[in-house]
């Protein structure tokens, strides 16, 4: 019996968004990496193209971090103490891109300056050849003190900076236009608010093709469901043609993941929990595939081992 | 697909006799698209009409159950592509593959941890559905016994994985009286295999190379009378599988292809490395199977299963949330400790968990904040001072503590200003951000 496959035909596609420069380009990436473009929902490949496989970030900081799992701290090593050392790492765990968390403190105590951020960067950039995304430390005023300065030392990089907020985006959004940067939008899981937020940023006059989007996920136990159906959502509008929906979507599991008990405790847990090392890349790796399955275009992971399975998962599924 | 009211009314006499106690047939069809009303009202429908009528109310995906001695699972009945749409209804059963080529006391051993595994999540008892048993040796008296070995240690459901008909038969004989899957039926067994399917009333997972294939087994193995029905489209990396499942899911929906309207079951088993195996059981999971086989069983492996399937499942309407309260937690005294939290389940057990591990006898109070989590309700102006302090009235907890002390959440420590104003005479503390850091400060700052 022959039967005919009911094929969805969509009139939207999402854009395609390049991170990094190379040389030519006016930067200093050995590579960059195209996220996007896809005209079907996530890998239905008998229907319309994904040109672009999502990618994997890993996210390091710009100095030993005190609150993370001894489990990320037994996979990095001092590596942890030196951010340029922790890039190579990263980069040699399988990484695509490399994502740079600035803390709100520097060892010592005092804020992080803005030149020690900017160090930090270059220290990086000077490390690897991947792309860049760079966080502030999550505090409005601090990160865009740190992140303008970020942005003029490394104009032309086409680094990610992040993140742009509802309350928070003028400044990023400025710096990332007049010095070559791209900006993340992020939104608290609503399709309606990610869509304001874009439209926001885009009306300051930085192109769509420079935008990525975080509608914003919970871990896998922890509010995963939001993520999976908003990202479903936005990815279905954007295919039928919502413009403000047609950005690559990027999510950051590592932190959601790592800050679960799941992820961050191996004593006085249950036993049902099983081994905390292979349960916690469990948690990590399988949050990251069913969101990427739900049509993101960028994960953010912290463990290596999570990166390998996540990277062997995504060459499974862009397996025509 | 379900018929309109429209489609309804050219089916029925059209003769407005109002036996059905609605003043016209059109009505009558109106509500019955709606699903308000029996079509047995209408005592004049022919015979045809009803056939009909009958099938286009069936579920696009066929409800299909496996019984055993005290156990039930459901699996089907399925009415959207995206769970934003409705919701996903009937959990997929998760079941641990045993082979009849192991020795029986492995094969008991292993059965019984798995029976015996339970976890708890928000609240719940989350556990494993079943057991695949698998004829590696070709035997039918093996298989029969390996069957044998398991039903001593689990009552739970099974599926039975043999194309040998013979030795599906001994199989099923060692399990008389229940409803099995029985796996399965391909091109060349189907016959034999929908005879025991008929014989023993139990549902058979059907196995094709392609679609087409499928497609066209289940409709002669419908011609013999079989209803219940499972699919195998074969598909075993994560790019077919998941383009299967997401196709076959489709037709039912949207075409209501009957050929192709039961639940898939799915292999992660197979993958050879449970690494791949844990991502394949998770995209089994959120993309539309109806059973799913796992190789060895080990906590580790099925715990984020079951969260997973929990997540994906629930009601995307409706938070998972716990009745606003002031909760006892070890017994707590009037000088015991105070701390507030959301009607959130996930934030209350995170919370809960923790406080009854440290063993500290303490006080918990759940403000109603319509099923949010901390930071999602004080966004959106559901977890402020004033109802915490409204909480704090409500649950007459002044009648209960003796020491006026209430320690907030970390991520609402903005709070503690306006909440000290609210309540006159309180000590207002910020406790840590994350549950998880709970004992610590409770054991040195409280
Ligand atoms: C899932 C989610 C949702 C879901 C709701 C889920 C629910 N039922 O609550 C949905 C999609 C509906 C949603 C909606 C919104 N959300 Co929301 N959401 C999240 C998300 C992803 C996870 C929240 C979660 O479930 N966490 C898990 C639970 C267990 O955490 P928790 O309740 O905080 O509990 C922990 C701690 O607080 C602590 N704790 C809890 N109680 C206590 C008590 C004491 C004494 C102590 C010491 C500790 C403690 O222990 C727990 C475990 O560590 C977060 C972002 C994130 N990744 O965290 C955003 C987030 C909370 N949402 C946010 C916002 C803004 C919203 C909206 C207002 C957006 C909008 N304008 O529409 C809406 C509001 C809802 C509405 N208007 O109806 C923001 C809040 C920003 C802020 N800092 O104020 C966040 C942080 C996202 C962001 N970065 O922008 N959201
Ligand atoms: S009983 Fe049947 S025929 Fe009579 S009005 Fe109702 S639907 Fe029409």
């Amino acid at each position: 019996m022959a039967v005919e496959i009911p094929k969805d035909t969509w009139t939207g596609e999402v854009h395609a968004v390049t991170l990094g420069a190379i040389e030519a380009d006016g930067g200093t990436r050995t590579k960059t990496v195209t996220v996007g473009g896809e005209k079907t929902l996530p890998f239905m490949h008998f229907e319309g193209e994904t040109p672009n496989a999502p990618v994997v970030a890993v996210e390091i900081k710009d100095r030993r971090p005190d609150d993370w799992s001894p489990l990320l701290e037994e996979a990095w090593g001092s590596a942890m103490d030196d951010p340029a050392a922790w890039a190579k790492a990263a980069e040699e765990a399988g990484a695509d891109l490399i994502q740079l968390s600035l803390s709100l403190t520097g060892s010592d105590g005092n804020p992080t300056t803005p030149q020690a951020a900017v160090d930090a960067v270059k220290a990086v950039l000077g490390a690897t050849g991947l792309p860049l995304l760079v966080f502030g430390p999550g505090q409005a005023d601090l990160d865009n003190e740190l992140l303008v300065p970020v942005a003029e030392a490394t104009k032309g990089e086409r680094l990610v900076l992040g993140l742009c907020e509802d309350k928070n985006y003028r400044t990023i959004a400025a710096t990332a236009m007049a010095n070559d940067h791209l900006v993340i939008a992020r939104t608290a899981m609503d399709v309606n608010l990610a869509k304001q937020l874009n439209i926001l940023i885009s009306d300051m006059g930085l192109p769509l093709e420079r935008i990525l989007m975080d509608p914003t996920t919970g871990a896998l136990g922890y509010g995963i469901e939001y993520g999976y159906s908003v990202m479903e959502r936005l990815r279905m509008a954007a295919l039928q043609g919502d413009a403000m929906t047609q950005l690559p979507m990027i999510v950051t599991i590592g932190i959601e993941t790592w800050k679960t008990k799941e992820g961050k405790v191996g004593d006085g847990v249950p036993e049902a929990w099983g081994d905390w090392k292979e349960r916690a890349i469990n948690w990590e790796t399988l949050t990251a595939v069913t969101l990427i399955e739900s049509a993101a275009d960028i994960v953010v992971l912290r463990h290596p081992e999570s990166v390998k399975r996540v990277k062997a998962a995504v060459t499974d599924l862009m397996t025509v | 697909m379900a018929l309109s009211g429209i489609q309804i009314y050219k089916l029925l006499p059209q003769t407005n006799c109002k036996d059905c106690g609605f003043p016209t047939c059109l009505a009558f069809a109106m509500k019955l698209a709606a699903k308000q009303v029996e079509l047995s009202a209408c005592p004049h429908v022919s015979e045809e009409a009803k056939a009909q009528l009958a099938e286009s109310a069936a579920p696009p995906v066929r409800l299909i159950t496996l019984k055993s001695n005290g156990h039930e699972i459901k699996v089907g009945n399925e009415v959207v592509l995206f769970r934003h749409e409705k919701t996903f209804y009937n959990k997929p059963g998760l079941f641990i593959r045993v082979r009849d080529d192991q020795p029986a006391d492995a094969v008991k051993a292993a059965v019984a941890a798995v029976d015996a595994y339970t976890v708890g999540y928000v609240g719940m008892d989350l556990g494993l559905d079943g057991f695949a048993v698998e004829s590696v040796s070709g035997d039918a008296a093996t298989f029969a016994a390996a069957i044998g070995a398991v039903r001593t240690v689990s009552g739970r459901p099974l599926v039975l994985i043999s194309k040998d008909a013979q030795v599906m038969a001994a199989g099923l004989g060692a399990v008389d009286g229940e409803q099995p899957l029985i796996y399965g039926a391909d091109g060349d067994n189907w016959e034999a295999m929908a005879d025991l399917a008929k014989q023993h009333k139990a549902p058979l997972a059907v196995i094709g190379s392609s679609l087409d294939e499928l497609a066209e087994l289940t409709e002669k193995i419908k011609g013999k009378g079989i209803e219940d029905m499972v699919l195998d489209p074969g598909g075993r990396d994560l790019s077919t599988s998941l383009v299967q499942a997401t196709q076959i899911r489709r037709l039912s929906i949207k075409k209501n292809f009957r050929p192709l309207g039961y639940p898939i079951i799915a292999f992660p088993c197979d993958a050879g490395d449970p690494a791949r195996e844990s991502v394949l059981a998770a995209q089994a999971i959120a993309k539309y199977a109806g059973f799913v086989v796992l190789g060895d069983f080990s906590p580790e492996k099925v715990y984020p299963l079951l969260v997973l399937r929990e997540n994906i499942y629930t009601d995307p309407q409706k938070p998972i949330q716990v009745q606003p309260g002031l909760y006892e937690i070890n017994d707590p005294k009037p000088e015991s400790p105070l701390l507030v939290t959301t009607n959130f389940s996930i934030t209350y057990f995170s919370v809960a968990n923790e406080v009854e591990a440290t063993g500290i006898p303490t006080w918990l109070m759940v403000a109603d904040a319509e099923g949010m989590s901390v930071l999602t309700a004080w966004a959106a102006g559901k977890f402020d001072a004033e109802r915490i302090a409204k909480s704090v009235k409500t649950f007459n907890v002044e009648d209960k503590v003796s020491q006026k002390r209430i320690v907030l959440p970390g991520h609402v420590a903005v709070l503690s200003g306006e909440l000290e104003e609210e309540l006159p005479g309180w000590e207002v503390k910020v406790g840590p951000r994350e549950a998880v850091d709970l004992p610590a400060f409770m054991k040195q700052v409280l």
